[in-house]
């Protein structure tokens, strides 16, 4: 039950940080706090007490209890997709400090063209 | 809006998200239990082909399409940042651009760890059918392998080891790749993605059909893509001026 409120907490406390931030570059990492809290979420719901990974080699025969893999192989495309996420928030956030000379989100009510 | 608003108005917001989390928390399976009821097909389809690694077995088998899409979404985002970074008008690319000075230990760490570090990723993806890994870790670590040489000081060299044409068609590949084995599984079994020979010897490096190949794939299409994105950041921090300053 601990990691389900872990994973609950990161995503309040993500997006608390988003709220309050005064850099862009700050708010990205921000949001990769609050995107961690579904890699908790999901490995928690995979988990098993006991169990070992589920990878098979010659100490872990076929027969031993594994952790769901299903919600791993969710895991690693969350990863590749919150990675991406933040390459282009970070590309974004460059060309906002190249054209308003400034990365606080609170200066940039103004809409230029 | 004025900060104290903002704020007032997420205390709200996130008080209610945190009843709506609890109630939904209370409803999940208990933390640790017994009964995955996916956890056995997938372990079941994957000894059914081979493949000692299951999570590389439900990526690059039973939900390989899936992994088809995610592929896509890193090339779009690739293109996305090299169009959202390309030089502007006023903007000038400095010649021969080289960091501050850097300490002879840092240096020798550096090309140490380099081919190393290039080594562990060719070996992550090429085992990551049996073995913790895969063409999204291994990618990863080549990519940062060659960032190895800036971090030793030689943006120059850098600059040389990665020609980002060649990366940039690698990118195309290794995502043709990935989609052409697809088409091959749709031609042979008539499932696109479908696994062309789920056999081999359970373990060993000849096992699991066409997850390794698509390992591959991925594995070039992950290394060139993070390499030109972090090319693209470093160009942004290292090489180009705007007009005035230079």
């Amino acid at each position: 039950m601990y990691a389900y409120v872990v994973a609950g907490w990161l995503l309040l406390v993500g997006a608390f940080g988003i709220v309050r931030s005064r850099n862009l570059i700050h708010a990205v990492v921000c949001l990769s706090v609050c995107q961690s809290s579904t890699y908790v979420l999901l490995l928690a719901i995979g988990y098993q007490s006991h169990a070992t990974a589920p990878v098979f080699a010659s100490t872990v025969p076929t027969r031993a209890k594994v952790v769901d893999p299903v919600v791993q192989a969710m895991t690693l495309t969350d990863i590749v997709v919150s990675a991406t996420v933040t390459a282009l928030l970070l590309a974004l956030a460059i060309q906002i400090a190249k054209r308003h000379h400034t990365v606080d989100p609170d200066d940039l009510s103004s809409l230029h063209g | 809006m004025t900060r104290a608003t903002r704020l007032a108005l997420f205390a709200v917001a996130a008080a209610g998200l945190a009843v709506l989390l609890g109630a939904a928390f209370a409803d999940l399976p208990s933390f640790g239990a017994a009964r995955h009821p996916y956890r056995d097909a997938a372990v079941t389809s994957a000894i059914a082909h081979h493949t000692a690694n299951v999570v590389s077995s439900v990526n690059f088998d039973t939900r390989a399409i899936d992994t088809l899409g995610e592929e896509v979404i890193l090339l779009a985002s690739v293109v996305g940042v090299a169009t959202l970074l390309r030089r502007a008008e006023g903007e000038h690319q400095r010649r021969g651009a080289s960091g501050g000075r850097v300490l002879e230990l840092t240096k020798f760490a550096g090309y140490q760890m380099l081919g190393v570090t290039l080594l562990i990723g060719f070996d992550v993806v090429a085992h990551g059918h049996v073995t913790p890994g895969g063409g999204f870790q291994g990618g990863v670590v080549l990519a940062t392998g060659f960032h190895l040489l800036y971090v030793a000081g030689r943006y120059g060299a850098l600059e040389r080891l990665r020609p980002l044409p060649a990366f940039e068609l690698g990118e195309a590949a290794g995502a043709t790749g990935f989609a052409g084995l697809g088409l091959a599984g749709l031609a042979v079994l008539g499932g696109y993605l479908a696994n062309l020979w789920p056999g081999g010897s359970f373990g060993q490096l000849l096992s699991a059909g066409t997850v390794p190949l698509l390992n591959i794939a991925v594995g070039i299409e992950v290394a060139s893509g993070v390499v030109v994105l972090l090319a693209k950041f470093l160009e942004q921090a290292i090489a180009i001026t705007d007009g005035g300053v230079e």
